[in-house]
C-alpha cells in the first residue's frame, strides 16, 4: 500500500480565541483482534492505539482508541485558537507504524 | 412478472415502516416504458447516520480511496513512461460525465466495456503498464475516482444499437432464477423493495452508488464483486467479474437506474 496520507480539515484561518472544529481521517484496517481467518486461525490485532494532535508543540487532543472502532477511523474535536501556528497530528499503531501529518492556521487580521 | 400498482403500494407502505427513515423516500420518476415507476437509490434505504456519513467527504471513508488515486492518477507507470494525466490531463476535466454512462460501447472490441476494463485498457495500450486485477485496491481506487467526477450527473447508459443485444441478455439473467434457493435479482429487488431480509432492508438493488463502501467489509466494492455476493447468497456458482454474463447485467443494471445522481462513493451497509 503506498504510504498513508490521511486527511484532515480544519479552517485556513481563525480570530483569536475562537474554537475551530478539526476532522480527520486516516486508513487503517483496526483489525480487533477477534476475528479468524479462512482456516480458522485467528487473525492478529493491529490497530492504531494512539492520536495526539499538538499545536505550536503543545497538546490539544489526545485519544487511546481501543479495539471497538471500526476500521478507517474518523476522529473530530474541537480547538481554540489564540496564536497563528501549526497543528501536528500523529496516529500510533500496535507495530509501532507512526503516521503524521501537519497544517497550517492562521490569524484572522 | 410485472405488477407496478403492487410495487407501488408495497414501496409506500414500506415507506411508513423504514428502520431510521423519518421521511417517505425521495425518488425520482421513471421514463415512460420503464419497469419501476419511481426509482429510488440505495440511500433512500439506510439510515439516517449511515447517509450522514455519505454525506459528509471527510467522515466518507471512500476518499480515503479517492485521495490515493487522485495520486495514482499522476504516477508515471509503465513502459511508456507515462501517467493517465499525460493524456487525460486534469481528472476533475476529462472525466466529468465519464463514469454516468458506463458501460459504453467499444468499437475497437466490438463488445462494451465497464470502467474497470477501460482503465486497464489504458494501462495496457497507451501506457505499457501491468493492467490492475479486479477488486485491487489500485483498481477499486482508480475506478471510484474516475466515477466520482461524475459524482452527482444523472446515470445515462446507452442501449440501442450495438449494447442492445447484451441490454437484453443482461435483463434475462436479471430475471432468472438462480442457486439452490431458486432466486433471481427480482426476487428481492423488484417483488420485494422495501421489505426487511433479516436484517437488512431490501432495496431497488441500484448500481449508481458503485464502488461503494459497505460497513460490513469496511471497504470500497466495486460492483462485479456485489453481483458476485448476491449469486453467492442464493447458493448459485457465481460468474466471474468483468465476464460478458456480469457485463451485460451491468448494463441492464445502470438503465434500471437511469436519472439517479452517481453516489460514488456511496456508503451502504
Amino acid at each position: 500500500m503506498a504510504e498513508n496520507k490521511p486527511r484532515i480539515k480544519l479552517p485556513k484561518e481563525a480570530g483569536k480565541g475562537e474554537i475551530v472544529q478539526i476532522k480527520t481521517l486516516i486508513t487503517h484496517p483496526m483489525e480487533s483482534g477477534q476475528r479468524k481467518d479462512a482456516d480458522g486461525k485467528p487473525i492478529p490485532r493491529k490497530i492504531i492505539n494512539r492520536f495526539v494532535c499538538e499545536f505550536n508543540g503543545k497538546p490539544v487532543f489526545e485519544a487511546d482508541l481501543e479495539t471497538a472502532i471500526s476500521a478507517n477511523p474518523y476522529i473530530e474535536f474541537f480547538a481554540k485558537v489564540e496564536d497563528e501556528g501549526t497543528f501536528t497530528f500523529t496516529w500510533v499503531d500496535d507495530d509501532n507504524v507512526v503516521t503524521t501529518a501537519q497544517e497550517h492556521i492562521a490569524l484572522k487580521a | 412478472m410485472k405488477l407496478p400498482f403492487a410495487i407501488a403500494a408495497a414501496l409506500l407502505c414500506a415507506s411508513v415502516v423504514l428502520a431510521g427513515a423519518d421521511e417517505a423516500l425521495k425518488g425520482i420518476p421513471a421514463p415512460p416504458g420503464h419497469v419501476f415507476k419511481t426509482i429510488y437509490s440505495g440511500y433512500q434505504f439506510r439510515t439516517a447516520k449511515t447517509r450522514a456519513l455519505q454525506d459528509d467527504d471527510m467522515q466518507n471513508p471512500g476518499f480515503l480511496a479517492i485521495d490515493r488515486a487522485a495520486d495514482l492518477w499522476n504516477k508515471i507507470d509503465g513502459a511508456a513512461g507515462k501517467s493517465c494525466a499525460s493524456c487525460h490531463g486534469t481528472a476533475e476535466d476529462s472525466m466529468k460525465g465519464v463514469g454516468a454512462k458506463m458501460p459504453k460501447w467499444s468499437a475497437a472490441l466490438g463488445k462494451p466495456v465497464n470502467l474497470e476494463q477501460q482503465i486497464n485498457i489504458c494501462r495496457a495500450n497507451a501506457m505499457k503498464a501491468t493492467p490492475w486485477p479486479f477488486k485491487s485496491q489500485a483498481l477499486t481506487d482508480m475506478t471510484t475516482f474516475v466515477r466520482f467526477q461524475s459524482r452527482g450527473m444523472p446515470v445515462n447508459v446507452q442501449i440501442d444499437g450495438p449494447m442492445a443485444p447484451w441490454f437484453d441478455k443482461g435483463k434475462e439473467l436479471y430475471y432468472d432464477r438462480v442457486g439452490q434457493l431458486d432466486l433471481s435479482c427480482a426476487s428481492c429487488h423488484e417483488t420485494n423493495v422495501g421489505l426487511h431480509m433479516r436484517a437488512d432492508l431490501l432495496s431497488q438493488g441500484q448500481s449508481n452508488g458503485f464502488p461503494t463502501y459497505r460497513l460490513r467489509d469496511q471497504r470500497l466494492i466495486p460492483l462485479h464483486e456485489r453481483f458476485q455476493g448476491c449469486m453467492h447468497d442464493v447458493r448459485a456458482v457465481p460468474y466471474e467479474p468483468l465476464s460478458d454474463e456480469f457485463l451485460a447485467l451491468e448494463i441492464y443494471l445502470a438503465w434500471r437506474g437511469v436519472g439517479l445522481p452517481v453516489e460514488t462513493p456511496a456508503v451502504r451497509n
